[in-house]
Parts: structure tokens; C-alpha cells; sequence
């Protein structure tokens, strides 16, 4: 697993919530301030880092829950196609 | 001697906002106020509407569009909004589902409803918020049970525009503790649609309170991921919803300071006019600086959403809060400068007046912005 993909991620959720301290297999739903606006950011951003859409079939809740959830959806959705650095 | 041109037919152009500065000027502006008072937009006109193109202009040209980037849909969605905000309302909610379509939708989908959608046949209201209300979502009362391969609906919405027209409804629905989205056709057994009237603002946009009781729907019903409709097609839905109201709200101040340029440039006031006055040129200005400010917020989410950034979330917040607080403003002001004028029966800058207060209660309240927006401030100062 890229560890880039990972430190983008992270970069991502703690540019919107600095105070967290974020360990990368914690549910950031379960922290309770995600709400649906940034949980559709992480979506625009996941799409943006593969250059494609997520299949309606990835795109649940546990695939964003987590730093290693959303990295190991990344690994998946962006087998095969060529990623675009956002 | 005769050539087979080869070429590929030139594309549909996008509609032009020029055009359809005309067409507000004059086809909607001289009748505007008649049928703001009937509470409905004539049928001539919503025909107009589709021959312009207007409807979903930004779907591909594969799906009967015209692949309009956003940008440009702000400025025809101010255009429309400046001389009607019922029909802009109308806009709003059926580009919100046809947007959804194509956004969230399967191939199926997308094949058997675009094309119509596109020529806005049928139109398509968007129903999200109940009795129960409308700013938190997750009390909403209307859910839907597995039964079979499908789903059983029942529930309640109210204040749907455009309901009373609607051939299509995109409904959100609780499926246990989660959302998902379905499309229902109005006809379907089980749906009632009853009008309502007397609304304070868009009164001509035409809104319903619909009820579903247990409306069996195939498994084809679903649009988007089952259970996760609320961070996707619901927030990106109102996400464009935001961009469309923030364009209308823009056109609300242009229509507000058309009409006091007008009126203070020919009023008698002591030895000149209204437009001498300090406190009237005070409010001219902040019209005329607010619009500027509000376009360039709605040009910035348009251009952020035709990239796919994320940035646009926010982006289309702060232009909404920006434009409609701003054209809430913009009316009370311009019904001031008109004073008695601006509180008759069918005075333009009265049915202004009402339009504006909706914008700052649909699609997210000012209060709501009011509060979300400064959840970004951390990374609005991270370089
Ligand atoms: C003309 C019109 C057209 C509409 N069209 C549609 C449509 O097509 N589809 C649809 O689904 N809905 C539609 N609506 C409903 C609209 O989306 C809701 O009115 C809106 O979401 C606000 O919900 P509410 O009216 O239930 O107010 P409430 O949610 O009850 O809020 C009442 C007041 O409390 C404030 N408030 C609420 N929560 C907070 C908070 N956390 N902090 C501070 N203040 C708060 C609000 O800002 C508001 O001022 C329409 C409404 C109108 C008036």
C-alpha cells in the first residue's frame, strides 16, 4: 500500500479537522462530527486522486470510514487505471 | 459534381445568456406579475422554456443536453432569476434530478429517463423535506422496507416545487438508519400529490405536499448507493441546488436595482431626484457591489464544479449564504425606494421582496450557513 496515498488522506481529513490526532484504522464517522458535506468531499476527493468514479457498488460508508479504508478503496477502484494526482 | 460531406453535424450549442436575457425581457418580465398572482407559470412559457433548452443543459449531448458547463448555467440561472424566481425555482429542482440521474444513475438509468428529462419531459420535483422539517435530515419520517426485490414507500413531504407538474419525483427515504434515494413516477399507485397555495414567495413555482402510502417499487427505483444517499446524491443534489438559488439570488439584485435605477433617476426629490439622495445612492451601491461580489462567488462554484473539486462544497455555501442574504438585502431596500410604489398591488420590486426572504430559508437556511461554514476555517488559512 502506497504509503503517499495514505499521507494524502490524512492530509485531507486533518486539513479539515486539525485537532485530530489520527490513527489510520480509527472510524472518523464514529468521532461524530463527519457529517454528509465532508463525507461527499472525501468522495470528490477519492475521485479526484483516481481520475475516476467510484462504482455505486464501493461506495458505502465503511469504504471512507477509515485512513486505511479509504486507501485500500483507492488500491481497489484505481487497479488498472492511471491515477491523477489531484 | 456533388460532394457527401463527411463531417460530423456541429454540436447543439449551449443556450446563450444573452438569448436568454431576451427572452426574460420580453416574453417573462411583461407578464411576470399576472401570473405570480395565479400562482402559476403558464404552460406557453414552460414551453418556451424547452425550446430554449433550459432545462438540463449540462447533460452530454449523448443524453439530449448540451454539455453546458456551470459557469454558465449560473449565468443563465441568474438571467432566468432576474425575471422570475417561481420559474428559476422550477429550474433548480428539475436540473437538481436530472443531475442526479446522470451523476448517481446505472446505464439503465440513465437510457430510459435522460432524453426526456433533457426536453423536461416529464419534470422532476425534488422531495426531501417532511412535516417534521426540513433543515435536519435525519429526522425525516418517510422510509422505505425491502419487500421482495423492491421497496415499500411511506411517507409525507411538503413544500415540493414544481409537485404539482412533476411526471418524476426523486424521494429520500429512511431504509433503516440509513438514506437512500428513489425515483418515483407521480402516477404510481399509492402517490397523492394535493396542491398548495398561498405560498409568501416563488408563488407561481407551483409546490405540493405529496404523500406515499406504500408505494411498491421495483428494485430499479434506486438511485445511487442504497444506504449512503445522504453523502452523495442528496448533498450533491443540493449542491448544485445552491449554486442554482446563489445564480437566482444574483438575478433577484440585478432586478432590484434595474428597478431603482429607474425610479431614482425620475423622482422628484427637493430641487432633483431620488438619485441625489446619500442614503439612496448607500443602498445603490451595496446593490451594485453585492451583485458583482455574488456572481464571482457563483462563477467560482460553477468553475470548481466542472472540475470535480471538492473545494466546491464549501464554495457553493459561501455563495448561497453571499448571494441570497445579499439579495434579501438588495429587495427590502429596493421596496424602501419605492416606498409606497414598492407596497402595491403587482409591484415588481414586492413580489422581489417575497422571493428573496425563500432564498435565504431553501436549500440550506442563512442560519445553517451561518454555523457550517466556519467548520472550514481551518483550511481556508492552510496554504
Ligand atoms: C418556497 C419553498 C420551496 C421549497 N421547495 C422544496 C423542494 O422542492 N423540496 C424540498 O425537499 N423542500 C423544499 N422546501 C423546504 C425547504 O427545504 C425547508 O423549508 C428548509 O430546508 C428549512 O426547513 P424548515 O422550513 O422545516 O425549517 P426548520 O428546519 O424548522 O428551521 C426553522 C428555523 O430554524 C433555524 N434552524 C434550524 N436548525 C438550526 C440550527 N441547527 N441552528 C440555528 N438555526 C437553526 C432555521 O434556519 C430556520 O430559520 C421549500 C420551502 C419553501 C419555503
Amino acid at each position: 500500500m502506497s504509503q503517499d496515498v495514505r499521507a494524502e488522506i490524512r492530509q485531507f481529513i486533518t486539513g479539515r479537522f486539525p485537532q485530530l490526532t489520527l490513527d489510520d484504522d480509527q472510524d472518523i464517522f464514529a468521532l461524530g462530527f463527519v457529517n454528509s458535506l465532508f463525507a461527499m468531499e472525501l468522495v470528490m476527493f477519492v475521485e479526484q486522486r483516481l481520475g475516476v468514479r467510484v462504482p455505486n457498488d464501493e461506495l458505502r460508508r465503511e469504504n471512507f470510514s477509515s485512513v486505511t479504508a479509504i486507501a485500500a478503496l483507492v488500491e481497489r477502484v484505481g487497479t488498472g487505471t492511471e491515477a491523477t494526482a489531484g | 459534381m456533388t460532394t457527401t460531406d463527411t463531417r460530423e453535424p456541429a454540436p447543439p450549442a449551449p443556450p446563450d445568456p444573452t438569448r436568454v436575457r431576451e427572452f426574460v425581457d420580453t416574453e417573462i418580465r411583461p407578464r411576470v406579475e399576472e401570473y405570480d398572482e395565479d400562482e402559476r407559470v403558464p404552460d406557453d412559457l414552460l414551453r418556451r422554456v424547452t425550446e430554449l433548452g433550459l432545462w438540463a443543459p449540462f447533460l452530454p449531448e449523448e443524453h439530449g443536453g448540451t454539455g453546458t458547463d456551470m459557469v454558465t448555467l449560473a449565468r443563465l440561472h441568474e438571467e432566468v432569476g432576474r425575471g422570475c424566481s417561481s420559474l428559476r425555482s422550477l429550474l433548480t429542482v428539475h436540473g437538481m434530478v436530472s443531475w442526479s440521474v446522470w451523476r448517481w444513475g446505472d446505464q439503465d438509468q440513465r437510457d430510459r429517463l435522460l432524453p426526456g428529462l433533457a426536453a423536461g419531459r416529464p419534470l422532476a420535483a425534488f422531495c426531501l423535506t417532511g412535516p417534521e422539517g426540513g433543515s435536519d435530515t435525519s429526522v425525516a419520517a418517510t422510509s422505505a422496507e425491502p419487500d421482495g426485490g423492491g421497496w415499500v414507500l411511506t411517507g409525507h413531504k411538503k413544500w415540493i416545487t414544481g409537485g404539482q407538474l412533476a411526471g418524476l419525483f426523486l424521494v429520500f427515504a429512511r431504509t433503516g438508519k440509513a438514506m437512500t434515494a428513489f425515483l418515483v413516477p407521480a402516477d404510481a399507485p399509492g402517490v397523492t400529490v394535493r396542491p398548495l397555495s398561498g405560498i409568501l414567495g416563488t408563488r407561481a413555482s407551483m409546490l405540493a405536499d405529496i404523500r406515499f402510502d406504500q408505494v411498491r417499487l421495483g428494485p430499479d427505483a434506486v438511485l445511487g448507493p442504497p444506504g449512503w444517499a445522504a453523502a452523495t446524491v442528496m448533498t450533491s443534489a443540493l449542491d448544485l441546488g445552491r449554486l442554482s438559488v446563489a445564480s437566482g439570488s444574483v438575478g433577484i439584485i440585478g432586478a432590484a436595482l434595474e428597478a431603482c435605477a429607474e425610479v431614482t433617476a425620475t423622482r422628484p426629490s427637493g430641487d432633483g431626484v431620488l438619485a441625489d439622495r446619500q442614503l439612496v445612492r448607500r443602498m445603490l451601491s451595496d446593490m451594485i457591489t453585492n451583485r458583482r461580489a455574488a456572481r464571482l462567488l457563483c462563477a467560482e462554484a460553477g468553475r470548481l464544479r466542472d472540475t470535480d473539486d471538492p473545494g466546491v462544497v464549501t464554495a457553493s455555501w459561501v455563495a448561497k449564504y453571499f448571494a441570497a442574504t445579499a439579495a434579501a438585502r438588495a429587495a427590502s431596500d429596493a421596496v424602501q425606494i419605492h416606498g409606497a410604489l414598492g407596497c402595491g398591488p403587482r409591484s415588481p420590486v414586492a413580489r422581489l421582496y417575497r422571493d428573496a426572504k425563500v432564498m435565504e430559508i431553501i436549500e440550506g437556511s442563512t442560519e445553517l450557513q451561518q454555523t457550517a461554514i466556519a467548520d472550514h476555517a481551518h483550511r481556508e488559512v492552510t496554504p
